[in-house]
């Protein structure tokens, strides 16, 4: 029934994304462990880096589409579900320090020390171990998520007020995380990671291991967000999105329909960032900022609203002309960005994949045009 | 005491003292009205005689501030949901076509047809035989099967209206309420709906909601008369247009 359900979302275009994914996933991190630093196919490993980190980001764009693309709710807090994955995956690395830190506490993090903490606060216990870190990856986005979504959906906040709410709430979480009597790092959040599951961060084989993680993680979402939309569900999801009164006045409850894939998404989203942060090797209160928000949605609107493949190309598309941009004219990036917004919603409503969709069709139909 | 006695009436709708006010305008003022199974019943009335608010308090979009709305001799619909309403068969029609313009003719059938509305049940279901069956039935009562698998944003504007009253077909309700369904129609579109609904009538109650006297006048059925939010005058289309304060309020002169 669970493969039934998985393959039922799997159209042609989508198999072909969820392959060329693993496939980077794999082809890159081997090349870098495989071949000699001299060969002209070495792929070395701040590009790998690059690569696992923008997988990570297409997975948050994934997130963000299956509910503003595929159920209209304008998210404009995501960035704070992917920015909690990130802190619990943080507070793991963090305890596997022990006494390498700079002050030697085997219990307590740096900042804890420096701060005069004279035990672990109660919520860091249990971090030290890698499962019980997975489970909060997913359990507390999901569990902000579904508190909101319930008291949201429940009294019918819609459109821009919903979109309010999400980024008043990540400004808020973002606020609180800055505090240094959060016990969470404040201002500096937390850094310097050695190990994860035994293996220094900084080795080249972590990094291979954690794009090519990056990557399986993105595929796997791919197969649920597809299997998800591809179902009836998906249907009276794309149904309320169109027309929500219609679909109570058919004695549907939008409500559950809605709850199921914010809570979903934010899930998706937690474990995104639970990949970024071991990766980028940093984890601070900016991570909340409404604008990492907003230029997640600004990824999907790209790539493609409403399409499986469009947020992950928009993704990747959008962070690679950041750090290049970032790189050679830094002060130019934030005109560029609005830029492209302004130029996205005027002349790519749909998106690049509504837009190689527009060629295609526009091809067949002259094809068909000319006598045979 | 009479609360029951009149819960036990064989109404299939039963409004009674029914008030609703926005911002102390009353949009229905103490409405009763009573529609029995089978019926069909036209309500006319002028703007604002609080007809689309009357069809809000039916289905459960807009709550009354008093009175009592019973459906089927035991389901107090103050208390329900759009959701459980529909549920209990209660069908609306509004007055623009609204259809899922992003799914195919058959998946908007599929949405529409009774069973399933469950979110977690929607996740593995897939169509039945039976559904597949009843879809094609459809299909074939409203005569779409060859645009089946088109777009409903492609339909013309009658294929729309088409494809709508399918819906209602699948949703299959015991009441279906009509909101002005010839509006923007010509003449012998509004006689070929008449019929339709007609046909309608004949397995399922309708109330129908109209400002065209011609239609109202085809459909040959009892009129009720709204007016500031209260009845005013109930009977056939020639007795309540002899009737002088209809006459006055609405006819004019």
């Amino acid at each position: 029934m669970i493969t039934r359900f998985l393959w039922q979302g799997m159209g042609r275009n989508l198999r072909l994304g969820v392959l060329f994914v693993l496939a980077i996933g794999i082809i890159l991190p081997l090349l870098n462990q495989l071949m000699p630093a001299s060969s002209a196919l070495y792929v070395p490993a701040w590009v790998l880096q690059l690569i696992g980190k923008y997988l990570s980001f297409a997975s948050l764009a994934l997130a963000v589409d299956l509910v503003w693309g595929f159920c209209g709710i304008l998210t404009l807090g995501h960035a704070a579900f992917f920015a909690l994955g990130g802190y619990c995956m943080g507070m793991y690395l963090m305890r596997q320090i022990g006494s390498r830190g700079q002050y030697g506490n085997p219990l307590l993090p740096d900042f804890m020390v420096f701060l005069n903490y004279k035990e672990l606060p109660w919520f860091w216990h249990g971090f030290d171990q890698f499962w019980f870190a997975a489970i909060m990856i997913v359990a507390v986005p999901s569990l902000l998520a579904l508190a909101l979504g319930w008291f949201a959906f429940r009294s019918r906040v819609t459109g821009v007020y919903l979109s309010i709410i999400t980024q008043a709430m990540t400004f808020a979480l973002m606020l609180a995380f800055f505090r240094n009597d959060m016990g969470l790092g404040g201002n500096n959040g937390m850094t310097d990671f050695k190990d994860i599951l035994g293996f220094s961060v900084q080795a080249d084989s972590t990094r291979a291991a954690l794009c090519f993680a990056s990557a399986l993680v993105l595929a796997i979402f791919l197969v649920i967000a597809g299997a998800v939309v591809g179902s009836r569900f998906g249907k009276a999801l794309t149904a309320v999105r169109d027309a929500e009164s219609r679909m109570r006045f058919l004695g549907y409850r939008v409500e559950g329909y809605k709850l199921f894939v914010f809570v979903l998404s934010a899930a998706m989203a937690g474990v995104a960032g639970a990949l970024y942060v071991p990766q980028v090797g940093i984890i601070n209160p900016s991570e909340f900022s409404p604008g990492n928000s907003i230029e997640a949605v600004l990824w999907v609107a790209v790539g493609g609203r409403g399409t499986l493949i469009g947020p992950v190309i928009g993704a990747v598309a959008v962070n690679f002309g950041k750090t290049w941009l970032t790189g050679a004219l830094p002060e130019v990036w934030l005109f560029a960005l609005g830029a492209l917004f302004i130029a996205v919603t005027l002349f790519l409503p749909r998106g690049i994949v509504g837009l190689w969709a527009q060629i295609r069709n526009r091809d067949t139909a002259r094809k068909a045009k000319v006598p045979a | 005491m009479s609360m029951t006695e009149q819960r036990s009436t064989s109404a299939l709708l039963y409004l009674s003292g029914v008030t609703v006010s926005f911002d102390g305008f009353k949009a229905l003022n103490n409405l009763s009205l009573l529609v029995e199974p089978g019926e069909m019943r036209a309500i006319i009335g002028p703007n604002g005689a609080g007809k689309t608010t009357m069809m809000d308090v039916v289905t459960g979009k807009t709550r009354p501030d008093e009175g009592e709305v019973v459906f089927d001799g035991k389901a107090d619909l103050t208390k329900l949901d759009e959701a459980d309403i529909a549920t209990l068969g209660i069908g609306r029609k509004f007055q623009k076509p609204t259809v899922f313009e992003n799914h195919t003719v058959r998946d908007n059938l599929l949405l529409a047809l009774a069973g399933l509305r469950s979110w977690y049940k929607l996740l593995l279901a897939a169509p039945t035989k039976a559904e597949n069956a009843r879809l094609d039935d459809i299909l074939s009562i409203i005569r779409m099967e060859p645009q089946q698998h088109m777009l409903a944003a492609r339909l013309s504007h009658g294929q729309k209206q088409w494809l709508e009253i399918g819906m209602l077909l699948a949703q299959d309700p015991k009441l279906l309420l009509v909101d002005e369904p010839v509006a923007g129609m010509t003449d012998v579109e509004t006689e070929t709906t008449a019929q339709v609904l007609r046909e309608i009538n004949k397995t399922h109650s309708v109330v129908v909601v109209e400002h065209d006297m011609s239609f109202v006048r085809a459909l040959g059925v009892k009129v009720t008369v709204l007016h500031e939010g209260s009845m005013l005058a109930e009977g056939t289309l020639d007795q309540v247009s002899a009737d002088p304060r209809v006459v006055e309020v609405y006819l004019g002169r």
